[in-house]
């Protein structure tokens, strides 16, 4: 019996453990002489059964499934087909791997004679460990089962008893964002602390020249300068997207607040808005299929010659065009935000709409919409797919948009896909490349949250 | 004191109707025309560029919905040698079509009417005629006239421009071509021919993969955003996890990408590719956003309601769990399906946990190696074959569908179910 159907068991087990739970209770509630002697509803004492028999035995599973695999092996080693195995620890535990890969039906044929020996201790062992798992595991359903049903009086607070259960569940699931995030942060440290114990922080921070693939042996520390990386993020999301998302997204943000009709605005505001739902595999496919040859040509055309068909600037128009509706919400709520009395004085002064919102509305509102921008900034250095599907793999250094230049996300790409060993440079070079950018955005969106929350304060 | 003397500003009144004036707000509305215009300008390009990304798209991607087809005499009973109608019917037809070596007949067959190495038919022709005899087995003992998909480049060519040698075949069999809907694409997996790839595959990967992001990030999300919104203390422990939920909903995605591989692929040890460790990876990313939609939609709730049901006796829990969350139940499945929305049309974080691998079965389980839509669709995007051009437009024609379809239901729970309170 593997350790699903044991888990189905068990918790059709639990749910017996429910049923019989509440019957007794409510049984209890039939004889009470008088309304509410008996604590608790039936269906509390019910889930009091239940949880008792299910929550031990799965606990003691779980711990089981990590504990017996070692406790297989042991008793494996003991068996007489044990005797003739290498003493060297590599070769030994390449053997039992394979043995117990065969025993456990993943491979069929071994590679090394050694493991066909092994493979039916193995499958005693197994079979010999998991049955007193299961047996276990049922014993333990039933005898918490019988003791919380036992236990069923009239004056049991089972409810009490649920219900601290329930908080403590709410809890667990929101320490799972902590968990997470220390999750994020600790595996991006230590595969990084790997790396830069291989390469010198400082090459990496501050050279200039990239080229992962040159890098012969573990202990080459040229070609991990990642200067031009920072430089193609910046430049292509930081610079051109921006000139592409800013204007386009205020000016529209301003036009559907202040001037549209409110039937144009019902029907553009949500259009706009597709615009962030179109998944970024699409926007790199149009970056890829359509934007970058048209500007290619153009480029040629007007007499730019090295033009290349994967160009920051064909990335950096599609990802602006993507953020758009990012710059255009931000800067909605914010132009919101500024008290109507500042509009109305400068309009009772007789200002023309332009002026007030020139001069008065944007001023006021500048802190919300800065904020706002560095958040789209933080967006679009983490976006991927656009980059990778147009904007090169070539580090270059370069300020003209039509050339190709490579970003932090198009290498973390690059060095993590295809054929990769686990301890070299250049797959620890994608995580080392991964703090950066998590951090980098992390500063930007507490350095954005900050300026958002003082402006908002200065209003209220 | 006379405050006309010390004024520093001219005293004599402005003349409103002279022409100094008259020219100056001619220029100040000239202005506010020029800013409108601009406003309107930008708003019109912005949606523009939406309709012309949809426009590409669309003119693309709905020829990888049809295939192009060239009749082929079969003259089954020569063929075969007389194969009887009733030995491909009931059980045993798969096995006997397979001895029978369907394959070899439709080579042989093309070979007599067009000519040996004609290389016309799509190598999955076969295929067409097998399915064709398991539909209807009578015609093995007739001649027949099916019509097959072509070789991908013909294909390319009399859809559009394809190049010089498919250009004149396409010439000389012009009456004979036609097009048909290529049912293939939705029923097939990944394939190395574009004539015969299909996006069965990916959105069953697609699917798996959403069930277990769904079902991992829809009750921690509620239940955190419950406990957040309605139970937490005000301390440094709900400090910490407020904090850290606004973060993670601000982290790129590949960043996720790159703590699943560290933790479920290399601590764990999960297998590679699979549709478990993608949705658990989509999970963690989604998770904030349900979050944030629920806590709105339990803080949208009136405090009455609450207040009515501690009045008549209920616990705090009860309160939450019978009526609180009921009621912001339409608000929080509003938030969790725009968050689903988001994890379907990601692809980023999928290619660092190996889900980019070629997959040519659709995946049974959760732990089968397993791709996915969008992953998918940049597979094919690399691709140098152009008949993967249209392929690449149509499969993102079908994404494009879904992620509206689940946005329309979004929109409509909320204006069906949503209470303005």
């Amino acid at each position: 019996m593997n350790t699903t159907t044991l888990l189905i068991l068990v918790i059709g087990l639990g749910l017996l453990g429910w049923v019989v739970g509440r019957a007794k209770a409510a049984r209890l509630v039939a004889a009470s002489s008088s309304k509410g002697s008996v604590h608790s509803l039936p269906n509390y004492h019910g889930w009091y059964v239940a949880l008792w028999g299910v929550v031990p035995a799965i606990l003691f599973l779980s711990i089981w499934n990590i504990v017996s695999p070692a406790l297989i092996t042991d008793a494996a080693l003991t068996s007489p087909a044990a005797e003739a195995l290498p003493k060297d620890g590599f070769t030994r535990g390449s053997i039992l791997a394979e043995a117990r890969s065969i025993a456990n039906g993943d491979q069929t044929k071994a590679f090394n004679p050694l493991s066909t020996s092994m493979v039916e201790p193995y499958q005693a062992a197994t079979s010999y460990y998991q049955t007193i798992g299961m047996v276990a595991a049922l014993l333990l359903v039933f005898a918490c089962g019988a003791f919380a049903w036992l236990k069923i009086k009239p004056e049991l607070r089972a409810r009490t008893k649920i219900e601290r259960v329930t908080m403590m569940t709410l809890l667990l699931a929101s320490l799972i964002a902590i968990v997470t995030t220390i999750g994020i942060f600790v595996s991006l440290i230590f595969e990084s602390a790997r790396f830069f114990s291989m390469v010198s922080p400082i090459d990496f921070l501050f050279g200039t020249e990239w080229n992962p693939k040159a890098v012969a042996g573990p202990r080459g520390e040229s070609g991990f300068g990642a200067i031009p990386l920072f430089w193609g993020t910046v430049f292509i999301g930081a610079i051109i997207a921006m000139i592409v998302a800013i204007p386009l997204g205020l000016m529209s943000a301003i036009y559907l607040t202040q001037y549209a009709p409110p039937t144009f605005r019902a029907w553009m505001k949500p259009i706009l808005e597709v615009l962030a739902g179109v998944p970024t595999v699409v926007y790199g496919y149009f970056a890829a299929l359509t934007v970058a040859p048209a500007l290619r040509d153009f480029a040629v055309s007007i007499g730019i010659s090295n033009a290349s068909s994967e160009s920051a600037l064909a990335a950096g128009v599609v990802m602006g065009i993507m953020i758009i509706p990012f710059v255009s919400s931000m800067a909605d709520d914010s132009i919101a935000a500024v008290p109507s009395a500042m509009r109305d004085g400068s309009l009772a002064m007789g200002a023309t709409k332009s002026e007030t919102i020139k001069k008065v509305l944007i001023p006021a509102a500048l802190p919300g919409v800065v904020g706002g921008v560095l958040l789209a900034v933080s967006r679009a250095i983490g976006e991927t797919m656009i980059v990778v599907m147009a904007a090169g793999l070539a580090a270059n250094m370069t300020a003209n948009p039509f050339s190709s230049v490579t970003t932090v996300t198009t290498q973390i790409v690059q060095l993590l896909t295809g054929d990769q060993e686990f301890d070299s440079p250049k797959t620890l070079a994608a995580f080392a490349l991964g703090l950066v950018l998590f951090i980098v955005t992390l500063l930007l969106n507490l350095i954005a949250l900050r300026v958002v929350k003082k402006y908002r304060e200065a209003y209220e | 004191m006379n405050s006309a003397a010390i004024s520093p500003v001219d005293p004599t009144p402005t003349d409103w109707r002279g022409e100094v004036m008259q020219r100056r707000i001619k220029k100040r509305y000239a202005a506010e025309r020029r800013f409108k215009t601009l406003g309107i300008g930008s708003v019109l390009l912005s949606a523009s560029f939406l309709a012309f990304l949809l426009f590409v798209m669309v003119g693309n991607g709905l020829r990888g919905f049809t295939q192009t087809e060239l009749p082929l005499d079969l003259d089954f009973p020569a063929l075969t040698g007389g194969a009887s109608a009733s030995q491909f019917e009931g059980p045993n037809a798969e096995a006997n079509l397979k001895s029978l070596g369907v394959q070899e007949i439709v080579d042989a067959g093309i070979d007599i009417q067009y000519g040996e190495n004609s290389e016309l038919f799509s190598a999955g022709a076969w295929k067409a005629v097998r399915s064709a005899i398991l539909q209807n087995p009578n015609i093995v003992e007739q001649k027949t006239t099916l019509t097959l998909p072509v070789e991908s480049e013909i294909d390319v060519a009399y859809k559009s421009d394809g190049s010089k040698a498919a250009e004149q075949i396409v010439a000389k069999f012009d009456n004979e071509l036609s097009t048909g809907f290529n049912w293939n694409f939705l029923s097939n997996s990944d394939a190395t021919d574009p004539m015969q790839v299909g996006i069965w595959g990916a959105l069953k990967g697609s699917l798996i993969t959403m069930i277990i992001t769904l079902l991992m990030a829809f009750p921690i999300g509620v239940l955190a955003a419950l406990y957040l919104e309605e139970y937490a203390p005000k301390n440094r422990i709900t400090d910490l996890i407020e904090v850290s939920i606004n973060n993670l909903a601000a982290v790129p995605s590949i960043i996720f990408g790159l703590l699943g591989l560290a933790v479920f692929l290399n601590i764990f040890g999960l297998p590679r590719s699979a549709a478990l460790v993608g949705g658990l990876t989509l999970a963690l990313m989604t998770m904030p956003v349900i979050v944030i939609s629920g806590r709105n939609a339990v803080k949208s709730v009136p405090p009455s309601i609450r207040e009515a049901a501690l009045g008549i006796g209920a616990s705090p829990i009860q309160v939450v769990f019978h009526h609180v969350l009921p009621l912001a139940l339409p608000g929080i499945l509003t938030g969790t399906i725009i968050g689903m929305a988001r994890a379907l049309g990601e692809t980023a974080p999928l290619l660092m946990i190996g889900m980019r691998a070629f997959i040519a079965t659709p995946p049974n389980g959760v732990t089968d190696p397993a791709t996915v839509l969008p992953v998918q669709i940049f597979l094919w995007s690399d691709e140098v074959n152009r008949g993967f051009v249209e392929k690449t437009s149509a499969a993102i024609i079908v994404l494009l569908l879904f992620l509206l379809t689940m946005n329309a239901l979004a929109i409509y729970l909320r204006n069906r179910f949503e209470t303005r309170w």
